[in-house]
């Protein structure tokens, strides 16, 4: 089980060929709906999946009409055009009239590799965080972005979800249960929390698991699937429970989880708040373990920044 | 299928009364566009008052027919004729663009009951009239369709060109979509700033069946939107030829219009102006009456 490997976006196509039963369901893509999974639908439910051409402006704008006659709308494509092209469009005709529109973007982060920094995404989570009326979700497993899709087929309002072209590791079971703005805490620790979410809890833990082996450090690992809202509750409960707090995360450090986090923290806890993640720069292509490698996003690279933390803040 | 004389001239009376509502609440905002509220008023009176199925009783049900002003900078010509239908009361005209505002400076569907969808920025419009048709066809709405108001600078938005495409693609015979082509945006005319022209032989070029009338002919739009109903196959366009501030002589042609209000001096001008104009319809329509 440790080391079975399933796609978040493989989850997406499953599960929408599950609530397609629903008429009122419709999905939408932008010529990528091999990539992003979409396609699974179109398989079952032809007559309700709309490829709306490389057209991502028009798309969220049908998906908003479509939305306000009563449909569930889902509409995908790679996470920078799904955001970056059409992000007014998904503020004025989405958000603003809360429409039940669910963007589920594939391809997020720099894992899409080899493509450059023309298709990686370090700014998605930032773009859709600021918007009014968002919900956005980061799936760190197969199970979890299941039943993150079915949270936001049963809920209403607009939801930003970035699903991974690489597969995960399974940690969650499929009896899997996801609440909303609920971090998770997958391994309890002292002296220091990491928070990331997606490929980066992966990460994270196989960090964790070298810490404890080589140093006798146990970290506390969480996972952060809800990015907004995020949970505040618990990252309050951090300053009585940890000494410090490091953000993982495979976006720009701006705008991001770790600029939730912090927001979070200086609000209501003050405690150091570290970061790793793309450092105000643009990707560029390489293979994803070679471009975790160059953003030092890798199990030995977190490892190090904990120690580092822990000795610069005297907390050990 | 034609207008009666009688009929126009009800048309008539009724837009420019309506022309009234536009003006007071402008000059009681302080701010706003009167330009294109006034180039656009003709043909939502004609769709409003003889074309679309809809009235506050039955707006939230299926049977109503869809209206999207995507140039929602003229929203005051469309709460007018709602407060006129009685979507909501004359009053809140007072609270145009203000603080706590049930009517807000662009339409906003979660505020002012009768506004499909909020609109605003402009080139949005007309792709939620997409998802809408698309949304009517798989229900099997037969009956209704989408009418969409764009404003002639709208169309220099990229996305009108994608909604455009998608929408013959889709084959909608369930959309109207009309221009209101008055060739003035903020900083010029629109074929000196960016020319949208020759609009009809792009529009036919995009599939779509296109018919160029005189948008203050209320028998011209009344017979152009029928037309539009029995074309299958295909969506429909509609470039109404207007005159911005038309109906204000001081007001006509002129881009100090298109986004400032008009002062109370300015106001009461427009309001003596348009109240001759209504003396005359008036004369007419007793004129009328015997025949």
């Amino acid at each position: 089980m440790a080391n079975k490997l399933l796609g978040t976006r493989d989850a997406y196509g499953e599960v929408l060929q599950d609530i397609g039963k629903d008429p009122m369901v419709a999905v939408l893509d932008a010529d990528l709906a091999g990539s992003t999974r979409s396609q699974m639908f179109e398989k079952l439910h032809s007559e309700r999946f709309f490829n709306m051409g490389i057209s991502e402006q028009d798309m969220m704008g049908t998906a908003a009409g479509l939305a306000s006659e009563g449909f569930t709308v889902f509409a995908s494509t790679f996470a920078i055009f799904a955001t970056g092209r059409p992000w007014e469009q998904i503020r004025q005709s989405i958000a603003y009239n809360r429409f039940n529109v669910k963007i589920v973007a594939s391809h997020g982060g720099i894992s899409v590799g080899p493509d450059g920094a023309s298709h990686q995404t370090t700014e998605d989570i930032g773009l859709m965080r600021i918007i009014p009326n968002m919900r956005i979700l980061v799936p760190a497993d197969y199970y979890q972005a299941k039943q993150m899709i079915y949270h936001a087929y049963k809920n209403s309002g607009p939801y930003y979800i970035r699903t991974s072209r690489e597969k995960f590791p399974v940690i969650y079971p499929p009896s899997y249960s996801f609440t909303l703005g609920k971090g998770e805490i997958l391994r309890e620790g002292t002296d220091i929390a990491i928070i990331s979410m997606g490929y980066m809890v992966h990460n994270s833990l196989k960090a964790s698991d070298m810490l404890e082996k080589e140093h006798d450090i146990q970290p506390m690992v969480i996972n952060m699937p809800t990015i907004k809202p995020i949970d505040t509750d618990l990252i309050r409960s951090l300053s009585s429970r940890v000494k410090a707090v490091l953000v993982v995360e495979e976006h720009s450090v701006i705008g991001g989880l770790f600029s939730a986090v912090a927001e979070a923290v200086t609000q209501a806890c003050p405690m150091p708040v570290l970061r790793m993640g793309i450092e105000d720069r643009f990707g560029e292509s390489g293979s994803s373990e070679e471009l975790f490698g160059l953003f030092r996003l890798t199990p030995p690279d977190i490892a190090d920044k904990v120690l580092e933390v822990l000795k610069d803040w005297q907390i050990r | 299928m034609s207008l009666s004389k009688r009929e126009e001239l009800l048309l008539y009376k009724k837009a420019f009364e309506l022309r009234k509502d536009i003006i007071n609440m402008l000059t009681n905002a302080g701010s706003g566009h009167p330009g294109g509220s006034l180039s656009v008023i003709d043909i939502i009176v004609v769709l409003y008052y003889k074309i679309m199925k809809i009235s506050p009783d039955i707006f939230n049900t299926e049977e109503r027919d869809r209206f999207i002003l995507s140039k929602g900078h003229a929203c005051p010509a469309l709460y007018a004729v709602l407060a006129d239908l009685g979507f909501f009361e004359k009053n809140c005209f007072d609270s145009l663009r203000k603080l706590g505002a049930c009517l807000q400076g662009h339409p906003d569907m979660r505020r002012t009951h009768g506004i499909e969808v909020s609109t605003g920025s402009l080139g949005q419009g007309l792709s939620m009239a997409h998802g809408k048709a698309l949304a009517m066809r798989l229900k099997k709405l037969e009956k209704q369709r989408v009418y969409c108001i764009m404003g002639d600078g709208e169309m220099q938005e990229g996305q009108v060109w994608e909604a455009l495409m998608g929408i013959s693609h889709h084959k909608l015979d369930n959309i109207t979509a009309f221009v209101d082509n008055n060739n003035l945006q903020i900083d010029g005319t629109v074929d000196q700033i960016k020319s949208i022209y020759p609009i009809d032989e792009k529009l036919r070029a995009y599939g779509w069946y296109v018919q160029t009338i005189d948008g203050h002919s209320y028998s011209e739009i009344y017979e152009a939107v029928l037309k539009t109903a029995e074309k299958k196959g295909m969506p429909s366009f509609i470039i109404a030829k207007t005159t911005k501030g038309k109906g204000v002589s001081f007001m006509e042609n002129n881009l100090a219009f298109h986004g400032t209000a008009p002062s109370s001096e300015e106001g009461g001008k427009a309001l003596s102006e348009i109240d001759s104009v209504l003396v005359e319809i008036e004369k007419e329509l007793s004129d009328n009456n015997g025949q």
